[in-house]
């Protein structure tokens, strides 16, 4: 090993050390309950980030739509763990079912007419597409509604499989992947920006259907009271035991309850991220991974040595979007609900984006270290922003300005965020922890 | 008759909405494929720097209004235009000076440049959020229509009746303006003509002596103007909040990329093609098809092919198309 990389491995590790003593300090200062709640979100952002590294970092692929496959992980939970709706699925599930079905081959015939046909093709193509999306409303749109009338203020929806909701990280992946495969086939292989301007209209349109399509996940409504993987705090107080041991530790049973259900949440994700972690290490370190970075950093050249430029690429993105996935759906499981007014682009996409390049690009290490870091900040600039406004406003007298200034304390997130991408990539461009 | 019914119908909730937001989609994408042409990159910054340029033309129409001016039938936001051209010409300038000019002299990947400018997206957001707020905000005055529905049935006697409001003329007429404006700049003058010749082979053109500090400085003002002018035209015809022109990026990129990137012409065709197909995609036609169909075969549904929530699966689709078929675009634009 060379003096650089061992120099390089000191950082880390003392960097490593500074997160942990900031997230220990917010527990000493604030409260345990908030500092396990950055070290969850944390660890969930770092999986994030790890998946558009690979991305980024490995193959120097541009995807602006993280939000997208992180949504579409969070539909996955509900999907696979919510109790089914029998009434639903009576009233319009085979008819919804069908109609998905109908579209789908409705496409499939409109790709194989456009294959084999030899004369004629637009006009068949269009005359398939026309007849079968008439078709397929037909079916689909009468099964909706009727879906959408069962009880609309409790459910009015399908439900989901009512498997256990661990199941749903894995599903979150798939989904991910199933998206990411039809926007890399489309836009892989042209130039770098086609892929960010598709990516970037695939997330809107997943969050637009997950707000509108109501019989699948009830929409803007709400699904709320997931299943969790971990006990329930009310029932680890009533727990006789559990009440014991939390006076062993000093604590009253309600406190020690919230702290062990985020312990037992860290815990799952940790787990997580370091199986994704070896995992995208090992990769790093195959010839797989070695021919990612030679195509990463000449294309030509390694196209010329016989490598399938595109089709790694393909491969790679889809690989990136199913861990974004399965974020998502680690997420959504830790929040109990699927929300999806609250997926926005700058915080589930350009925040991703902006732990990747700060933690250190093609850097496994470092895009987890950027998760942890940024997402410190992201949830502590927020008091800071305030502080730091009534500090600049306390000489001003009571006022317009004032009120004004310390209203939009909020907005100093996005203005600080944009600021450390600018910094980062024009002082330091290669990370925290650069990647050799 | 029914005939004439069933065309006003279509003028009046199709061509004409469609029409005027083609307008505002073409101002914006000429942007993007001029910074894309001159710059080579992707401009993700664009939506927020329209939002910029409205936000202070917002400010100084608002103080106008404050002072009791009034255009009569015209919005008072016209005059406060130039000042909000002028402080978005500032920004991006600025940010030319601080940031992107760093990265066109070490020439970096055309990649590194777009996320840069989603670095300024970020910033520009915030300032917008910052000064005026996140929140809906109504800056339109003088007339609302031009032709109201009601005088058009008295004057037609038809059933049906035709609205064209005063921003919907507004946007066709402005941009009419500029487009000329611009197309004779680029055609006809010594410093558009450098800027073509920049655009087709930079190295070329730095030959034959011309300066690219001046002609990148050009494609910004230039740049910020119709971005202004974009963004003021649609806050006037559908009013202003920040996150919308954040969402006005795909169809604007989706716009430039299906006239062909780089390509001032495609841009205004592109744009006009996205707006058509979304207006028409989202829009309930059975009042039309009632009018025009015999009366055996009027459909019984709304004949709504999408939601209206819907309407950016629109430009992506039509993106996705044109990548899959012609990925240079109608007009031929620059690509791979």
């Amino acid at each position: 090993m060379s003096g650089l990389a061992l120099n390089n491995l000191a950082r880390g590790a003392a960097l490593y050390a500074l997160v942990a003593v900031l997230i220990l300090g917010t527990g000493f200062l604030q409260s345990w309950n908030s500092a396990l709640l950055i070290l969850n979100m944390g660890l969930v952002s770092a999986v994030m980030a790890l998946g558009v590294n690979l991305q980024w970092g490995f193959a120097g692929l541009f995807n602006v739509g993280v939000m997208g496959f992180v949504a579409l992980g969070g539909l996955a939970t509900v999907l696979v763990s919510m109790p089914p709706v029998p009434e639903a699925w009576a009233a319009g599930g085979l008819r919804v079912v069908g109609g998905l079905a109908l579209g789908a081959a409705v496409i499939v015939l409109a790709a194989v007419v456009l294959r084999r046909a030899t004369s004629f093709k637009v006009p068949l193509v269009l005359a398939v597409l026309i007849g079968g999306f008439i078709l397929y409303r037909w079916v689909f749109d009468a099964g909706t509604s009727a879906v959408e009338a069962v009880d609309p203020a409790s459910t009015g929806y399908l439900g989901g499989l009512g498997l256990p909701v661990l199941v749903a990280w894995p599903v979150g992946g798939l989904l991910a992947a199933g998206a990411a495969w039809i926007i890399g086939k489309a836009a892989l292989g042209l130039r770098s920006d086609y892929l960010a301007i598709a990516t970037l209209g695939i997330a809107e349109i997943v969050v637009a259907v997950m707000k509108n399509e109501d019989w699948m996940a009830r929409g803007v409504k709400n699904v709320i009271g997931l299943p969790r993987p971990v006990p329930y705090e009310i029932d680890l107080q009533r727990d006789a035991g559990f009440a014991e041991r939390a006076a062993g530790w000093g604590l009253d049973p309600v406190t020690a309850s919230t702290l062990w259900v985020k312990v037992l949440y860290a815990g799952l994700f940790a787990a997580v991220l370091a199986v994704l972690l070896v995992l995208a290490q090992l990769a790093l370190a195959s010839p797989w991974g070695r021919m990612m970075r030679a195509i990463r950093d000449n294309e030509t050249a390694a196209e010329a040595m016989g490598k399938d430029v595109t089709g790694r690429h393909l491969q790679i993105f889809i690989l990136g979007s199913a861990v974004c996935g399965i974020a998502g759906a680690m997420m959504t499981t830790l929040d109990g609900q699927l929300t999806p007014g609250t997926y926005q682009p700058l915080r589930f996409t350009f925040l991703i984006w902006v732990m990747v390049i700060v933690g250190g690009s093609g850097n496994n290490f470092g895009a987890v270290l950027g998760g942890f870091v940024i997402w410190f900040f992201w949830v502590q600039v927020e008091p800071m922003g305030r502080w730091f406004l009534e500090f600049v406003t306390s000489g001003m007298s009571d006022g317009a300005v004032k009120r004004h200034l310390l209203e939009s304390a909020a907005h100093m997130r996005l203005l600080t965020m944009g600021i450390i991408l600018l910094l980062v990539l024009r002082f330091a461009p290669r990370g925290l922890i650069p990647e050799r | 008759m029914d005939l004439l019914n069933g065309l006003v119908a279509l003028l009046n909730f199709v061509v004409i909405p469609a029409v005027a937001y083609g307008s505002q989609l073409a101002l914006g994408a000429l942007g993007v494929t001029l910074i894309y042409g001159i710059l080579r990159f992707s401009n993700f910054a664009h939506g927020d720097t329209m939002a910029f340029g409205t936000t202070v033309t917002i400010l100084v129409t608002w103080a106008l209004q404050a002072a009791g001016l009034s255009l009569g039938p015209l919005p008072v936001a016209l005059l406060a235009l130039p000042a909000g051209i002028l402080a978005c010409v500032l920004l991006v300038l600025g940010t030319d000076r601080l940031v992107y000019r760093f990265y066109r002299e070490v020439r970096a990947k055309p990649v590194i440049l777009v996320i840069v400018s989603i670095g300024v997206m970020f910033i520009t957001n915030g300032i917008v959020r910052f000064i005026i707020g996140p929140d809906d905000q109504s800056f339109a005055d003088g007339a609302r229509f031009v032709v109201s529905a009601r005088d058009f049935r008295d004057w037609s006697g038809l059933e049906e009746g035709l609205a064209i409001r005063t921003s919907q003329v507004l946007t066709m007429v402005t941009a009419a303006i500029v487009v000329a404006a611009l197309f004779w700049f680029l055609n006809r003058t010594r410093t558009g003509k450098s800027m073509r010749a920049y655009s087709d082979n930079e190295d070329l053109a730095l030959l034959s002596g011309i300066n690219p500090e001046k002609v990148v400085a050009v494609t910004w003002i230039i740049v910020a103007a119709l971005a202004t002018v974009a963004g003021v035209l649609y806050g006037l015809d559908k009013g202003f909040k920040p996150f919308t022109y954040f969402q006005l990026l795909l169809p604007i990129f989706a716009s430039a990329i299906v006239g062909g990137l780089g390509s001032p012409l495609g841009a205004i065709a592109g744009g006009f093609v996205i707006a058509f197909s979304e207006v028409g995609v989202t829009y309930a036609w059975k009042k039309v098809l009632g009018y025009m169909m015999p009366e055996a075969l009027e459909p019984q549904s709304l004949v709504q092919l999408l939601s209206t929530d819907y309407k950016f699966a629109v430009s992506f689709v039509i993106l996705l198309v044109v990548l899959l078929f012609r990925p240079t675009g109608i007009f031929r634009g620059k690509s791979v």
